[in-house]
């Protein structure tokens, strides 16, 4: 636990000992397209998409973990991530400038 | 004893119902909790109500320093008004003539309940936590509201630890008015944002 690196700022820094952030706002990054069983806050809909990061929320224990009775530390950077409807669904009918927003823990995103 | 559905209802409990029975009493016969702080907890639930939520906009709508505040973190904001908002991690979305903000939680309800109390039960449907992901705008015009194409539609889906607030425009015909008078139009819906407050030159018929 000593090893981890405490993931200081975001908009609601906590204290629990935390994984380096590893994006900033306007990284493009990709949603991982992975179905592991379990208690996951990453909806199916958006897995595989890709978005850019809107803002750093701070680190926040696993949920994951939490749900198997675990401490979830060390704890998961959060971010914002904004996706373009059209980009999500393929039959969007709205605006191009129409988004998504929601928020998605570190482990669950990869850089593009 | 609770009150739900204890009238004249006399159908077996559903799965959930009866979890969430055998677990609070269990718990109380512990000693982990007491029939009384569950019921403090409940009441303290039931009082809280989106007039909270409109203070915090209307206050936004006058004060310009309190209106960046919020924005740039709604817990500190809402503390700093003096309301208690234990364990609440407040994002506040701005409406503007170019963006128009929508809340949902798709996986499960997450709501700011601190400030706008039990969601209503349509916030909680499959019907609009699956829709309004997908045809916001259809959803906000079954709401009666409907936005224009040059308007941005953002939807901010409530997936972990952040709790949202659509901060609505403040409508016209409202100049001069003070903070408790512009909160009375600021409704639970607009702070969702399947509805905006109503001009009072407007709810003429």
């Amino acid at each position: 636990m000593q090893k981890v690196a405490a993931a200081a700022g975001g908009q609601y820094p906590t204290r629990y000992p935390a994984v380096a952030v590893r994006f900033a706002p306007g990284d493009r990054v990709r949603v991982r397209d992975s179905a592991p069983l379990g208690h996951i806050r990453t909806p199916f809909y958006i897995r595989g998409h890709v978005g850019v990061i809107e803002r750093y929320c701070g680190a926040f224990p696993n949920p994951e973990e939490l749900a198997q009775m675990r401490d979830g530390l060390p704890a998961q950077p959060l971010y914002r991530v904004r996706f373009l409807q059209r980009d999500v669904w393929a039959d969007y009918p709205g605006p191009r400038e129409d988004t998504i927003d929601i928020e998605i823990f570190q482990h669950w995103l990869e850089r593009t | 004893m609770t009150e739900r559905g204890d009238i004249g209802n006399y159908q077996p409990l559903t799965y959930f119902q009866l979890m969430e029975v055998s677990l609070r009493e269990l718990l109380v016969e512990k000693g982990v909790v007491s029939e009384q702080a569950v019921n403090d907890a409940v009441e303290d639930m039931r009082r809280r109500g989106p007039e909270t939520g409109a203070r915090v906009v209307a206050k936004a709508w006058v004060d310009a320093d309190f209106k960046r505040l919020l924005l740039d973190n709604g817990t500190r904001a809402c503390e700093a008004m003096g309301i208690d908002v234990p364990a609440l991690k407040l994002v506040v979305v701005e409406n503007t003539p170019q963006v128009h903000n929508v809340i949902v939680c798709t996986l499960c309800s997450c709501y700011p309940r601190m400030l706008l109390g039990i969601p209503p039960d349509w916030y909680k449907s499959r019907n609009y936590r699956s829709r309004v992901v997908r045809e916001p705008r259809s959803v906000l015009a079954e709401f009666g509201l409907r936005v224009a194409d040059d308007v941005a539609i953002r939807v901010h889906d409530s997936t972990a630890d952040m709790r949202y607030l659509v901060l609505p425009m403040r409508p016209a015909g409202t100049e001069g008015w003070d903070e408790a008078r512009l909160a009375s139009v600021v409704t639970r819906d607009c702070m969702i944002g399947v509805a905006v407050p109503r001009s009072p030159r407007s709810t003429k018929p």
